[in-house]
Order: structure tokens, then C-alpha cells, then sequence
């Protein structure tokens, strides 16, 4: 119990007292997992919406296959983006194994199935004749796709929280591929599993609690977001 | 071929649909002021033949399409006339926005911002009775007001053509009498065709000037509002229509609601509110019309009229008369009181109904 | 739909630009970055810590540390995939060695294993001498014993103790892998009340943060130290890795300064210092 006790209350000095160390750790978790879910939100509100709103052969399979991207282990992903990444692999030339950047491209891999899923499903639940009145007003192909991405804004939100949270809490692509190099590639997660391992448990309690409250901000958002409705 | 008189006009559209065609029709036009409404049964392409007019399904080859003479042949010129036309659908669907930033949707999809932009959505708002609720979340509008903006998000576009398929379904009367009325009066302001998807047949005799039969892709009537009701062309529209008898009259005297018009040579009465001079449909429904050999002395019936049988038709229980009293009326007896008055075909009988089963609807 | 298409792709090539530019190895030169390689043991005792930023002061190199176990440690080696190893699995190394993966391996530093247990010592093993008799009698009582079956250093030594004893754990029921590094392990055989092998660093560092409730049995044998090396990666194998760094980094851990700071690491703070300096030694001087 004492661990415990002392570990959290050492945990809150560390927050307290803005630990350069703690407080880099979470910068750059939040940076990377902000820029992976930027592209994810980019790539799957792209392709959520070309999917959604075009009809081709195949296309259910396309879209199974996406809903089962969804759920995509990390450390599947990271396993594939590592062996891609190798100096003597097909994009070593790149040189990003073991760098942020790395780990952003993991997880826009892990985070772009969940924003593009939640894309074509928040597409799909829009009224049916909403495209035709929006045409019917005179838009553009071009500005018909904005109208109505700006109308499923609501759910899309959720897709691009929900892609945040899956990413800023996986620890298997981000160990794999980013190395948990310090002051580098070590975030939360990451640093958390070192510290435990290390008998450090007011850091990694630190760290966790930062991680948890990222989580928490996350799901109150959601949580604001699916309690609207839309207009009739 | 064309007739300036003539907004638009189309011809050899087809619209298929997983190999058969909802649609098929020769030829149409719209003229200056038309105000068409669009009747049929549901599948009968009534929707299907507006979104064709305005591009957006798909037309089979040999479709020729033009506005006021200027042939709509490109995908340039099917956006501009696409941007002349406004089209009110079923539900409001009315963007996840303030009512203002739904009243200007139409006007910022065209470019148009700044002080134009503001003064034009006002001024619609204001017309439609919304300026108070520009602010308002549209997630938090009663059905009626939901349509109203829809309304007004239509008109602001200043559209050179409007299209309602069936605006006001699903809303309580008085509501949708408002809508109407004030749907109505804009149109008229502005001077625009429109055509109008609907199934009510007082409200098609109330706003236009025409009336549109579609059935199973195909246009099996177009006429004045009078013309379809009274002469429908094949049983189909007959029974579409009901048959009911809707006669044209003017009014003579009005005391009190109680009111007496002249149609032909003969005189109605009537209750109802149209003033002395003003032009009216009288609608009788056949089920209040009854016949008899002999004049009916004691009957309450104010209308009674000598009328010769023209036509019978079975309804199952019911034979439905077609009577010609100086002006043609549909009357329905059952079969037991057809045999007991020994009625034929080519006879005479008295046709008689009540004041207020006369029901007047005024004419523009 | 041609233009949502035209849309994506460019947003798409936009974002990928952005990705490089914002990678570091686009901005600094590529032979700045140096991949280390090495075992947990040292990560998790915190000596790099300390040694590597100062290397990085020194030469200006940017050092990726990955921390895992010998092996594979070696296996990233013999894919070209780190520059410079800092390991302690010897056999394996000189395989590496000879199959020509590795060049100038040099001894850096040593610290021993212990074998740690539960303070009431359900095998009796407190004050044997060897490794060999002390394993034979756990195995004998059945007693739990943790395993890092994670091909580390600690791991290829703990099997090389099995098989000098003459048992095959594998599969007995009082023997269990945990797939951890170090620390971790330490800490499921402080919870579980179970014998292990550790390196005394890893030990002493933990044991200080949160007391363990396991006991030093047996130590002091000579086949229980445990040794690290230093190795460069082959560039006649593998032309991409930065092999001047990876000199320069074997050369930082033999000199003089650096092997005085590993003397003396950790005698602050646990009053004997958790790794002993070896550059330049044989290792048959250490009793092997």
C-alpha cells in the first residue's frame, strides 16, 4: 500500500512541480499522436468519404475490410512498418526507423482505419436525400463533398477522437518502430513500461496519470459530442 | 420549335432503373406562370421526373433539354440552370447550422457574400417570418418552422423555377395552410412556374393552373385543373382522381356564409366565404349526392336538379352515375336502390344534394 | 468524383512532405545518428543515462538507444539494422564474431550475477559455492524459479548454468519464463517468491527504489560474472551503417575518463559501484 501511496503522491510532485523530464514526455506524446491523428483524419475523412459517397464493385468487401482495420493490433502495425523501415528494407533510403517520425507513421497506419470507418459510417447515416437538396441548391460536386463532411462533423469529431485515444495509448508500434530512445522517441506508454520495468513507479505513475487524464479529456469531448442531434 | 412563351421545354427523356424504365416521356414544357401540379400514384416518377428537369438522375440518350430557347447541353450550362431552380423537398433537411446560415446556403454555394449576401437572406427571413429566430439552431425547430426555413432557404436563391415534391407532408393543417398560403404568395410576387408534387387534390385546384397525371413513368393527362377532374381520359385518372364533380361557378350572393353561384345557366348553393363576384370550383362529392324518381318535397337538399342517367359503372357495392344536369355530376347509389327505382341507363331522375356538401374553393 | 480524387492524392503528397520534413533525418546529417544496440540491464541500471549523453557532448553524435535483450541485440547487428552493440552474452559474440558480423569487440566492463531468492530459502541454497550446486538443488526441491526466456545475455548465461549442472528446466513445473527484461523479472520473482539469476546492477538499483524482499544466495563464482562487450558493426557487410560513429562510440567506452565513471557509477547512491571497468584487460584475467 505504502508503493501506492507514496508512488501517486510523488507522481503529483513530479506534475506539480513541471518534471522537464515528465512534461517532455508528454509534449512529445501529444505531438506525435496529434500529428499521426491529423493524417489519419486527413487519409480517412478522404477515403471515408470517396468510399461513401461512390458506389463500385467490391465496395462492401472494401468497407469489411476497413471495419476490421479498426481494430488493427499495434504491434502488428508496427512489426509491418518496422520491417518497411529497415535501413536494408524497401524504405530505408528514409532513414525513420527509430525516430518520431516513425512512430507517427505507425500510428496514422493503426489511426487511419478508425477515422475512415467512422467516416463512412457517419456518411451513410446522413438523411438520404441530403445530397440531392444540396445539389438541388445549386452546389458543386466539390462543394457538395465539403457540405456534407461539414455536416457529419459531429460523428466525424468522434472518428478523430476516437483515432487520438486508440494512438496516444498504444505502446506496441510506438516501442517497435520509435526504440523508446530517450528524450526522443519516448512517450507516455512507452516510458511508462520502461520505468515499471525499472522499479520507478512515481514516474511511471506520473506518467499515467497524465495519460489518463489525456484519455478522460478525450471521452468528456465524445461524451459532449454524441449527446447532440441533428436538425430535422 | 420554340415558343418564346415556353420557360422550358423537354423531350425524349427516359429514365431507367435497373434495366426497365420509371420513365418515359415524349414531351413537356413548363410555360410563363405555370403553376403545374404533379398528381399520380406513388412510383409513378413524379420525383424522378423533377430531379431529371434539374440533372441530377441520370437521363437516357436522345434527351433534349431547353431553357427559355437556349438548349441545356452541357455540364457548364446543366450547373447554370441547375442555379436557376430551387427544389423543396419532403423532409426540411435543413443543414446542422443557425436558420440564417440555412437561409444563405443557396446564396454562398453561388459566391454571393459580404452585405449583399446578409441583406438578401434578411429579406428572406423577414418574408418567411423568421427574422427572429436568424440565431436559432436549426436542431431546435418545430416541424412547421423547420419547413419554413426550408422555404425560405429555397426562395432566397431568387430561383427562376421552383420545385416542392410534397413540402408539407405530415403537418397538422393549420400549419400547413400557412405554408401554403405563404408559399403561394411569393410565387405569385416573383412571378415564377412551379411545379408542385402533391396529393391533394383542393390544394392542386387552389394553386395551379395545370394539372399533371403521372402514371408508371408516363404522362397520362395534362390539362387545366377542371379538365382533369371533371373529363379524366381513362379510368386510371378517373379513379385517381375520385370523381369528384368540381364545377366552376361565380358567386352571386353570399349572406352569412350561406352563399348562392352560378354555374352555366343554373344556380348552386352553397356555404362558404367567397364573396359576391369572386370565381370558384364547387367540389360534390359522389357519395352525397342522391338520386330519386320523383322531386324530393320533404328533403332538407337545396340543390335538386332533373338529370338523365349517361353512364352506369359497377364499384362492387356501389354503381357509380354519371348524371348530366346541365353540368356533368357523379353520384354513387348501391345496387338494391338502382333495381327498387328501376333506374336505366338514359333515364331521367332528381338529383339533389345539400348546401354544404357544395364545397367552394376560390379561383385564381 | 475525379476532382475528390485529384483532392486526396495532393493532401496525401502534402502530408507526406510535411512527414519528412519534420523527420530529424532529414534535417541533420545521416551519419549523425549512431543505433546502439544493447541489453536491458544497462538502460534499466541507468548507466547510459549517463554515459550516452556524454558521448554526445563529446562527438556531436545523436545516439538512438535501443534497449533489448543480447540477442537480439545481435540479431539487429547481423541485419545491419544498429551500428555499435554493447553486450554481455560472450558465446554467442564470438559466433557473431567468427560468422564475420562484427568487427574490434572489446571488453568494456563487468559486473556479476547473483542468485537471488526469498529470504526463508525453501532450496537451502544460502553459502553454496557454484551456480551448478545451487540450481541442482532447487531443481531437486521443485522450487519456483524465474527465467527471463527472453535470449538476453542474462538468459544465455542462465542456460549455460542449467546445462553445467546437468538439467533441462524447460518444461518442469517449478520453472517458469517470463519473456521481461531485468527489472521486470525482478519484480515477478519478488511478487511470486521465486529464485532467479540477476545482474547485480539491475538488482541493486531496483532493490534501492522499492525493497524486493529477495536475498543474495549465492555469489562470487567466477562463471557468474557477467561481462559486456563493446562491438562495431561490420561495414563490409553492411554498407549503410555509420561506422565512424560506432569507432568512435567503442572508443568512448574503453577510455580512460568514461571507465572511471563506471567504476564509480552507483557508489552514491548504493554504496558499491553496481559494474567494474575492464578496458584493456584480458578476459582470461577475469577467471574465465
Amino acid at each position: 500500500m505504502d508503493l501506492i501511496f507514496d508512488g501517486i503522491l510523488q507522481a503529483f510532485r513530479l506534475l506539480f512541480t513541471l518534471d522537464r523530464e515528465v512534461l517532455g514526455i508528454a509534449w512529445l506524446s501529444l505531438k506525435v499522436s496529434g500529428l499521426a491523428t491529423l493524417i489519419s483524419l486527413v487519409l480517412g475523412i478522404g477515403l471515408g468519404t470517396l468510399i461513401a459517397l461512390t458506389s463500385f464493385p467490391g465496395r462492401k468487401v472494401l468497407v469489411s475490410l476497413v471495419n476490421t482495420g479498426m481494430g488493427l493490433p499495434p504491434v502488428v502495425v508496427g512489426l509491418f512498418v518496422s520491417i518497411l523501415l529497415w535501413r536494408n528494407g524497401p524504405l530505408g533510403f528514409l532513414e525513420l526507423l527509430y525516430t518520431p517520425s516513425a512512430i507517427v507513421i505507425a500510428q496514422s497506419v493503426i489511426a487511419t482505419p478508425i477515422v475512415m470507418g467512422i467516416t463512412i459510417a457517419a456518411m451513410q447515416n446522413l438523411p438520404a436525400n441530403l445530397r440531392l437538396q444540396i445539389l438541388a441548391l445549386g452546389a458543386t460536386r466539390t462543394q457538395l463533398v465539403w457540405m456534407l463532411i461539414k455536416e457529419a462533423r459531429l460523428p466525424l469529431m468522434a472518428g478523430v477522437m476516437a483515432g487520438f485515444g486508440g494512438v496516444i495509448s498504444e505502446v506496441g508500434a510506438s516501442i517497435m518502430v520509435g526504440g523508446n530512445v530517450k528524450g526522443y522517441t519516448r512517450v507516455l506508454t512507452t516510458a511508462t513500461v520502461m520505468e515499471t520495468g525499472r522499479g520507478n513507479f512515481d514516474i511511471a505513475i506520473a506518467l499515467s496519470v497524465i495519460l489518463l487524464l489525456f484519455c478522460f479529456l478525450i471521452n468528456y469531448l465524445l461524451t459532449l459530442i454524441q449527446q447532440r442531434e441533428r436538425p430535422r | 420549335m420554340t415558343t418564346p412563351a415556353q420557360v422550358l421545354e423537354l423531350s425524349g427523356l427516359t429514365v431507367r432503373r435497373g434495366g426497365a424504365a420509371i420513365l418515359d416521356i415524349p414531351s413537356f414544357s413548363l410555360g410563363e406562370n405555370d403553376f403545374v401540379s404533379l398528381i399520380g400514384p406513388n412510383g409513378a416518377g413524379k420525383t424522378t421526373l423533377l430531379l431529371a428537369i434539374m440533372g441530377l438522375v441520370e437521363a437516357g440518350k436522345g434527351c433534349s433539354l431547353s431553357y427559355r430557347g437556349t438548349p441545356v447541353d452541357s455540364a457548364a450550362a446543366q450547373l447554370a440552370f441547375r442555379r436557376r431552380i430551387a427544389m423543396v423537398l419532403q423532409e426540411p433537411l435543413l443543414f446542422d447550422a443557425t436558420v440564417y446560415e440555412n437561409v444563405a446556403s443557396g446564396l454562398k454555394i453561388r459566391g454571393v457574400g459580404g452585405q449583399e449576401l446578409k441583406e438578401r437572406v434578411y429579406a428572406y427571413l423577414e418574408r418567411f417570418k423568421l427574422a427572429e429566430m436568424a440565431k436559432r439552431s436549426a436542431r431546435k425547430l418545430s416541424g412547421g418552422e423547420a419547413r419554413r426555413v426550408s422555404l425560405a432557404r429555397a426562395f432566397a436563391v431568387e430561383p427562376e423555377l421552383i420545385f416542392f415534391d410534397e413540402p408539407f407532408a405530415n403537418l397538422d393543417p393549420p400549419t400547413r395552410q400557412s405554408l401554403t398560403d405563404d408559399m403561394d404568395r411569393v410565387i405569385r410576387e416573383r412571378g415564377i412556374a412551379a411545379i408542385l408534387v402533391t396529393h391533394d387534390q383542393s390544394e392542386a385546384l387552389r394553386l395551379s393552373n395545370r394539372v399533371v397525371v403521372l402514371n408508371g413513368g408516363s404522362i397520362v393527362q395534362d390539362g387545366t385543373p377542371a379538365a382533369v377532374m371533371n373529363a379524366p381520359v381513362n379510368e386510371f385518372v378517373a379513379n385517381f382522381v375520385g370523381m369528384e364533380t368540381i364545377l366552376e361557378g361565380v358567386v352571386l350572393v353570399n349572406r352569412e356564409q350561406q352563399m348562392t353561384l352560378k354555374v352555366g345557366d343554373l344556380e348552386l348553393d352553397a356555404v362558404g366565404e367567397q364573396a359576391p363576384g369572386e370565381q370558384a370550383y364547387c367540389c360534390i362529392r359522389p357519395e352525397n349526392v342522391t338520386v330519386s324518381i320523383d322531386p324530393p318535397y320533404s328533403s332538407s337538399a337545396r340543390n335538386v336538379f332533373k338529370a338523365r342517367i349517361v353512364e352506369t359503372a359497377s364499384l362492387g357495392p356501389l354503381l357509380r352515375l354519371r348524371l348530366d344536369c346541365g353540368f356533368p355530376l357523379t353520384s354513387y347509389v348501391t345496387r338494391e336502390s338502382f333495381a327498387k327505382l328501376g333506374l336505366v341507363q338514359g333515364g331521367t331522375v332528381f338529383a339533389s344534394f345539400k348546401a354544404s356538401s357544395v364545397h367552394p374553393i376560390t379561383k385564381r | 468524383m475525379n476532382r475528390i480524387l485529384k483532392l486526396a492524392t495532393g493532401l496525401m503528397t502534402c502530408l507526406m512532405l510535411t512527414l519528412l520534413i519534420l523527420s530529424p533525418a532529414g534535417a541533420a546529417p545521416a551519419q549523425k545518428n549512431l543505433i546502439l544496440a544493447t541489453t536491458t540491464s544497462t538502460q534499466d541500471s541507468g548507466l547510459l543515462d549517463v554515459l550516452v549523453p556524454m558521448f554526445e557532448k563529446q562527438t556531436g553524435y545523436f545516439v538512438k538507444t535501443i534497449s533489448v535483450g543480447s540477442g537480439q541485440a545481435m540479431k539487429m547487428g547481423e541485419k545491419g539494422e544498429a551500428d555499435v552493440l554493447l553486450v554481455h552474452s560472450p558465446e554467442a559474440e564470438k559466433t557473431f564474431m567468427a560468422q564475420g558480423f562484427g568487427v574490434n569487440r572489446r571488453l568494456v566492463m563487468h559486473n556479476d550475477f547473483l542468485i537471488l531468492g526469498p529470504a526463508n530459502d525453501p532450496a537451502k541454497i544460502r553459502g553454496l559455492k557454484t551456480a551448478a550446486e545451487a540450481f541442482k538443488k532447487i531443481a531437486q526441491a521443485g522450487a519456483l524459479f524465474l527465467s527471463r526466456g527472453d535470449n538476453s545475455g542474462t538468459h544465455a548465461k542462465e542456460k549455460g548454468l542449467w546445462k553445467a549442472a546437468g538439467i533441462a528446466p524447460e518444461g518442469q513445473k517449478w520453472f517458469q519464463q517470463t519473456g521481461l527484461g531485468m527489472g521486470e523479472t525482478l519484480n515477478v520473482a519478488a511478487e511470486k517468491h521465486g529464485y532467479l539469476l540477476a545482474d547485480r546492477g539491475t538488482y541493486l538499483a531496483l532493490n534501492k527504489k522499492r525493497h524486493l524482499g529477495l536475498e543474495i544466495l549465492v555469489a562470487g563464482e567466477p562463471k557468474l560474472l557477467n561481462i559486456y562487450h563493446v562491438i562495431e558493426v561490420n561495414p563490409a557487410k553492411w554498407p549503410k551503417v555509420n561506422h565512424a560513429g560506432a569507432r568512435a562510440f567503442g572508443d568512448f567506452m574503453v577510455a580512460p575518463a568514461t571507465q572511471g565513471i563506471v567504476g564509480s557509477f552507483g557508489t552514491k547512491e548504493f554504496g558499491a559501484p553496481l559494474f567494474f571497468p575492464d578496458a584493456g584487460k584480458k578476459p582470461e584475467s577475469l577467471g574465465l
